[in-house]
């Protein structure tokens, strides 16, 4: 809302010396933010005044134009004096032929500076000396035109030497405020001016206080057929000059509201509807037939709105029909064939009250954004339309002529005043301060409620104009933003205690702390993907995460569907980083995946109570699966060259170890299982994950293809895993046991198996057979080569065997002899000699 | 060796002549004088200490001497290689101090070598700071909710008294899941954590509820799609604006120092009354107001910061909730932790947030190693 401050003093007399900072200090400390405060006006400094021209000649040049040398008189004290050649007056030379001698025109002198800080100043020109400029209205600022000079009306009643910055312009400062939904009577300068009035403390007259009259059909019939038309208001002007110009206080103030001027009928519905909050309508009686009906579209029918556009109607749009059928969609745009013409003599004024939701729907189908839809969905004053009629009616045959029918029409009515009471207490009780109930009684009746105290309460009636006061809590805002905000202490409210994190918060905090420490930066990416990234995953057609769910207004329509995988993201991140030269990485993310798995439709349940039990349940089981998800990818060099060593890169074991770091930071171990079959991993570089029996996501090199399809580079490894199911499994506590003094035996094997074996099986067979006496076993080598066959491998181990005693060398051995048995019978182990 | 002389016979044995006996002394301490390395003064000490030495020879001739001229001589020979041993102590202790000297003049390592052991790691400065937003009202007994990201209608909007016709409810610019009657979305909020946490929760209710939030909004340097917010939510017997402002003021103080804040009276349909919370400006404490000789880009010489909205909770969200509000009210707070992080750290352009760049989310480590 924009609101010029000479139209609020004109509402609301404020006492002296209240300047514009004061009041949008004010109106922002009630909640009606103002954002900025500017000046209307041109942006001209220095001497800028109306002359006229007394002679001039026109002379052509070498360069094709033609100039004209002219000489204006700008009033006695800035011509020059009079000589032999030229009476008192200026020289100027100006380009455009549009003027004769005798016109007013606006010159500005040298010294000023014109818009966009340009300097005038007396100049050598085509032989002459130019001693000012003659100006059109794009050097003035008023418009686009530059086809010739701006020649002043002389029914401006201007002359010579006048100031020309008063005459064109006036220069008043607009408050641009936010109005919050709530504060419809915000959206009117009335309104304003109540605000404005209640928080300066002087008294507020409403200029359309006049009462609704008694119901009457005398004039244009009107008949209301639905009941999202609450009430309809008709006045009839006839004899009106449709040449009539509109007043320039009224163009002012509208293009200081950022509304345009179009004709004086249209600029008063819209001079009125920003001063009352009511929007109108002025139809050309001519083109209305028969009886204005207020309904309900059928099913089918077209409307041709003003703005040339023929629109299917529906069944929901409330629409105004006459005899001929539709002629405008109420409370939101006019029909091109009653719309008032520059022949229009007979002028039919509408100021009715429409449903806001219907509306606001109506506006939103078509896409026809209006100040009138705007005020109709934030709930319009019921109360105001005859007084906002007859206020329009009296601007148009003030200024445009003819007379207003006195047979008037008013169908409908005003719904009763909303009433509440309310527990005096409640108001310093909500708001923390101790605001005495005689505070609150004359602040709400500063806001124009009736208020009645009975005992401890108070009985309230709200005016039409404030649909937003309807609970207690309402009430209590209202007071609240009266009595000021600031004004309010502070208190520490206390909880129970027995709050803070969960275990699983404080554990989801240790793994990402775990693993940026081990070297992995964390990014934020955007969910959104598109069918193609899951295709260049290589994932099978029954795999999950192609269970995408998609919006029905995505951002980008090639990327309509939420991310079941993390991992398209951070190989945009590595995208991204690449084509900066960021190129050694280590990046994790955390983040949801949502997995569309046809579930119904959310329910809505009643808002009167507590959904039951079984209504919660339904809205649960309403949404997609959405997995507490983990997920890195590592490329370029882990450690690079330096100083001291060559470099490390970065390769599987990176990725692996995320997944082991994480699982570590919460106690637990990840076993992992080679899987030939995971994508988007390498079929022979890829583990699955498990923790106990459960698998929880695949770490290792990234399959060529994916490689290829993402655009990364080669051998990029990734690691993802259901970050939920690993913090469900962390152990609460977990034992340390007694730590033996004694002495530990060593002892090593190397055993020869298969290829496809994996040393993590091995591993666990030789645990097994070992027994309880084995402290640790590590695998220290792999070695393939000369003294082995083909296709097999030879494992070192090494293992430390300890108890509560010191073990004789033969115990030590038989449980290595135990413990290469167990791998022998389960893989063939053989040791080597 | 001499053999024994048991009928105390004169008899002389050169080796253990004074003059001879000195004579081993003196080379002796010639030679541990003239060792200048642990090496060669062992060596000293095989020949003038050891069991082949010139006085431990002499020493074993001790027995061929009358028994009447032994205690002599042995006294003699003792102390020649009591003198000799001591000073070989003392010159292993002076060259093992030389020498120690010396290693730790040789062994200097350049201790500004860069040291690159792994990458160097960081979380997002997004979580880091949620955390830290969080720590503050753990400390208080508060606790932490979390809820879906894609959430139903009815918690994102009807149940935040966000009718389905209701003016606000158009602006969120929501992203819809397909189809829309579903009544499925990406929460515009975390307010539908609220009311989870008031659905699941017993009162008296000391919540925050962090996360990311979607809107259907441009993507440039102050617009993300997907961003996060941080909200708090209290209901108890007698909660008011009051404890609300001291909240906040508490949260302001804990995040930036010696800030206050101020409330200026807006519209949430879920709160009522409902204000938008401003952080004073925590770099010029509003000494750039009216005075640009310190203008204040933190601020924009304005005292204060946009910080985030709050309000009493209304009473008809609670009444949805199952709460009875004649017994308790509540109130709320919500903030952008990107904008935070945006005037905190100075951090220019939104889209660094979710671009990956490993430069962004390393950037509060301190620079670089």
């Amino acid at each position: 809302m924009k609101a010029p401050m000479s139209w609020l003093r004109d509402l609301v007399a404020l006492p002296e010396g209240t300047d514009t900072a004061t009041v949008a200090a004010r109106f922002t400390a009630l909640g009606l933010t103002v954002e900025h405060v500017t000046s209307t006006g041109p942006d001209i400094t220095g001497p800028l005044v109306v002359g006229r021209v007394l002679s001039f000649s026109d002379e052509p040049q070498k360069n094709g134009k033609v100039i004209r040398y002219c000489r204006v008189d700008v009033g006695d004290e800035l011509n020059d004096p009079a000589s032999e050649e030229f009476p008192a007056s200026r020289g100027i030379v100006c380009g455009a032929h549009n003027f004769a001698v005798g016109d007013l025109v606006v010159v500005v002198l040298p010294g000023a500076v014109l818009p966009g800080g340009f300097e005038i100043s007396a100049r050598k020109t085509y032989g002459h000396i130019s001693d000012g400029m003659i100006c059109s209205d794009l050097e003035l600022g008023l418009g686009e035109d530059h086809d010739g000079i701006r020649v002043l009306d002389p029914s401006l009643g201007a002359a010579v030497g006048d100031d020309a910055l008063e005459l064109l312009w006036t220069q008043d400062e607009v408050l641009e405020m936010e109005v919050t939904p709530d504060l419809s009577h915000g959206l009117s300068m009335r309104g304003l001016a109540r605000e404005a009035a209640s928080a300066a403390g002087v008294g507020f007259d409403d200029p359309y206080a006049i009462p609704m009259p008694e119901n009457s059909e005398a004039g244009q019939p009107v008949v209301l057929e639905s009941d999202r038309a609450v009430n309809f208001v008709a006045l009839t002007i006839e004899g009106f000059d449709p040449a009539a110009p509109s007043p320039k206080f009224m163009v002012d103030r509208l293009v200081a509201s950022g509304v345009r001027s179009i004709s004086l009928p249209v600029d008063v519905t819209n001079y009125v509807m920003l001063e009352s909050g009511q929007p109108l309508h002025a139809y050309d009686a001519a083109g209305l037939q028969g009886t204005i009906r207020v309904r309900q579209a059928h099913e089918g029918e077209q409307l041709r709105t003003l703005d040339g556009v023929l629109r299917d109607l529906a069944p929901d749009d409330l629409l105004i029909t006459d005899d001929s059928g539709p002629i405008g969609l109420a409370g939101v745009m006019g029909g091109e064939a009653t719309e008032v013409k520059e022949s229009t003599t007979s002028i039919v004024l509408e100021a009715a009250h429409f449903d806001g939701p219907s509306v606001s729907r109506t506006f939103r189908r078509h896409g026809l954004f209006s100040e009138a839809s705007k005020r109709f969905e934030r709930i319009v004053d019921p109360g105001v339309p005859y007084a906002a009629a007859r206020r329009a009616a009296e601007l148009l045959v003030t200024h445009g002529g003819g007379t207003i029918r006195p047979e008037y029409t008013y169908v409908g009515k005003v719904p009763a005043k909303h009433r509440l009471n309310l527990r005096s207490g409640l108001i310093p009780a909500i708001l923390g301060a101790d605001v005495p109930v005689s505070d609150s009684i004359r602040i709400l009746q500063a806001s124009g409620l009736g208020v009645t105290a009975l005992g401890d309460s108070l009985s309230l009636e709200v005016p039409t104009w404030r649909p937003d006061l309807r609970d207690p809590y309402d009430i209590v805002e209202e007071v609240g933003r009266k009595f000021g905000y600031d004004r309010i202490g502070r208190s520490m409210p206390t909880p129970p205690p027995g709050g803070g994190l969960t275990r699983r918060q404080k554990d989801a905090r240790r793994v990402l702390a775990a693993v940026a420490a081990l070297g992995f930066t964390e990014v934020l990416s955007l969910p959104f993907v598109s069918a193609d990234d899951v295709d260049a995953l290589g994932v099978a057609p029954d795999d999950p995460r192609r269970k995408l769910v998609r919006l029905a207004n995505p951002l980008d329509d090639t990327q309509p569907f939420l991310r079941t995988s993390l991992l398209p993201g951070l190989f945009r991140a590595v995208a991204k980083n690449t084509s900066r030269s960021n190129d050694d990485l280590a990046l994790f993310e955390r983040g949801s995946g949502y997995f569309d798995s046809g579930t119904p439709d959310a329910p809505r349940p009643d808002l009167s109570q507590r959904p039951s039990d079984e209504e919660l349940a339904a809205l649960e089981a309403a949404l997609p699966t959405q997995p507490d998800t983990i997920a890195a990818v590592v490329t370029g060099n882990w450690v690079t060259a330096g100083w001291d060593g060559r470099a490390v890169p970065a390769d599987w074991r990176h990725v692996v170890a995320f997944a082991e770091t994480a699982a570590a930071a919460v106690g637990l171990r990840i076993s992992r299982v080679n899987d030939d079959a995971a994508m988007p991993w390498h079929p022979g570089r890829c583990a699955r994950l498990v923790v106990g029996e459960l698998t929880i996501g695949f770490a290792g090199e990234l399959h060529p293809e994916v490689v290829r399809a993402y655009g990364l580079p080669a051998r990029t490894c990734a690691v993802e895993f259901n970050l939920g199911d690993l913090l469900a499994a962390a152990p609460a506590g977990g034992t340390i046991a007694a730590i033996s003094g004694f002495p530990v035996a060593k002892e090593d094997v190397a055993l020869v198996v298969d290829e496809a074996v994996a040393a993590a099986d091995v591993r666990a067979a030789l645990v097994e057979g070992a027994g309880e006496l084995l402290e640790s076993v590590v695998l220290f080598d792999v070695y393939r080569g000369d003294q082995i066959p083909d296709g097999k491998k030879s494992l070192a181990f090494a293992m430390r065997f300890r108890a509560e005693r010191t073990l004789k060398d033969a115990e030590a051995a038989q449980a290595r002899n135990a413990a290469v048995a167990v791998a022998a019978e389960r893989f063939g182990a053989v040791q080597r000699a | 060796m001499s053999g024994p002389n048991d009928n105390f016979d004169p008899k002389r044995v050169a080796a253990l002549d004074p003059d001879v006996v000195n004579g081993f002394v003196e080379a002796a301490l010639a030679a541990v004088r003239g060792a200048s390395t642990s090496a060669e003064l062992k060596q000293v000490r095989i020949d003038h200490v050891g069991e082949r030495a010139p006085l431990a020879l002499a020493n074993r001739e001790i027995g061929a001497l009358p028994p009447a001229a032994r205690k002599e001589a042995g006294a003699r020979v003792g102390k020649a290689r009591g003198q000799v041993s001591q000073a070989v102590a003392a010159r292993q202790e002076e060259l093992a101090a030389a020498e120690l000297a010396q290693a730790l003049v040789d062994e200097r390592i350049d201790m500004t070598l860069p040291v690159e052991l792994g990458p160097q790691g960081a979380v997002h400065p997004i979580t880091a700071l949620i955390d830290e937003m969080c720590d503050v009202f753990v400390a208080l007994g508060w606790e932490v909710a979390e809820g879906p990201e894609l959430e139903a209608e009815w918690y994102n909007f009807d149940a935040l008294n966000l009718g389905p016709d209701h003016p606000a409810r158009g602006e969120q610019d929501t992203l819809w899941v397909e189809p829309p009657s579903a009544g499925k979305l990406l929460r515009t909020q975390t307010s539908p954590v609220q009311i989870r946490a008031l659905l699941e929760r017993d009162v008296p209710l000391y919540v925050v509820s962090p996360g990311k939030v979607f809107r259907a909004d441009e993507y440039d340097a102050t617009h993300l799609p997907v961003f996060h917010q941080l909200e708090g939510l209290v209901v108890d017997k007698g909660i008011s604006m009051a404890d609300l402002r001291g909240t906040l003021d508490h949260f302001a103080k804990a995040m930036f120092g010696d800030v206050t804040t101020r409330m200026r009276p807006h519209y949430f349909p879920f709160t009522e009354p409902s204000a938008e919370v401003d952080l004073q400006c925590f770099v010029c404490h509003g000494e750039s107001v009216g005075n640009p000789e310190r203008p204040c880009r933190t601020c924009r010489s304005e005292g204060w910061i946009e910080w985030g909205g709050c309000g009493i909770v209304n009473p008809r969200v609670l009444a949805a909730c199952g709460i009875d509000t004649d017994v308790y009210s509540g109130f709320a707070f919500g903030m952008g932790v990107d904008r935070t992080v945006m005037f905190r750290n100075n951090a220019p352009d939104l889209r660094d947030f979710v671009e990956g760049d490993i430069r962004f989310s390393r950037s509060l480590l301190g620079g670089a190693r």
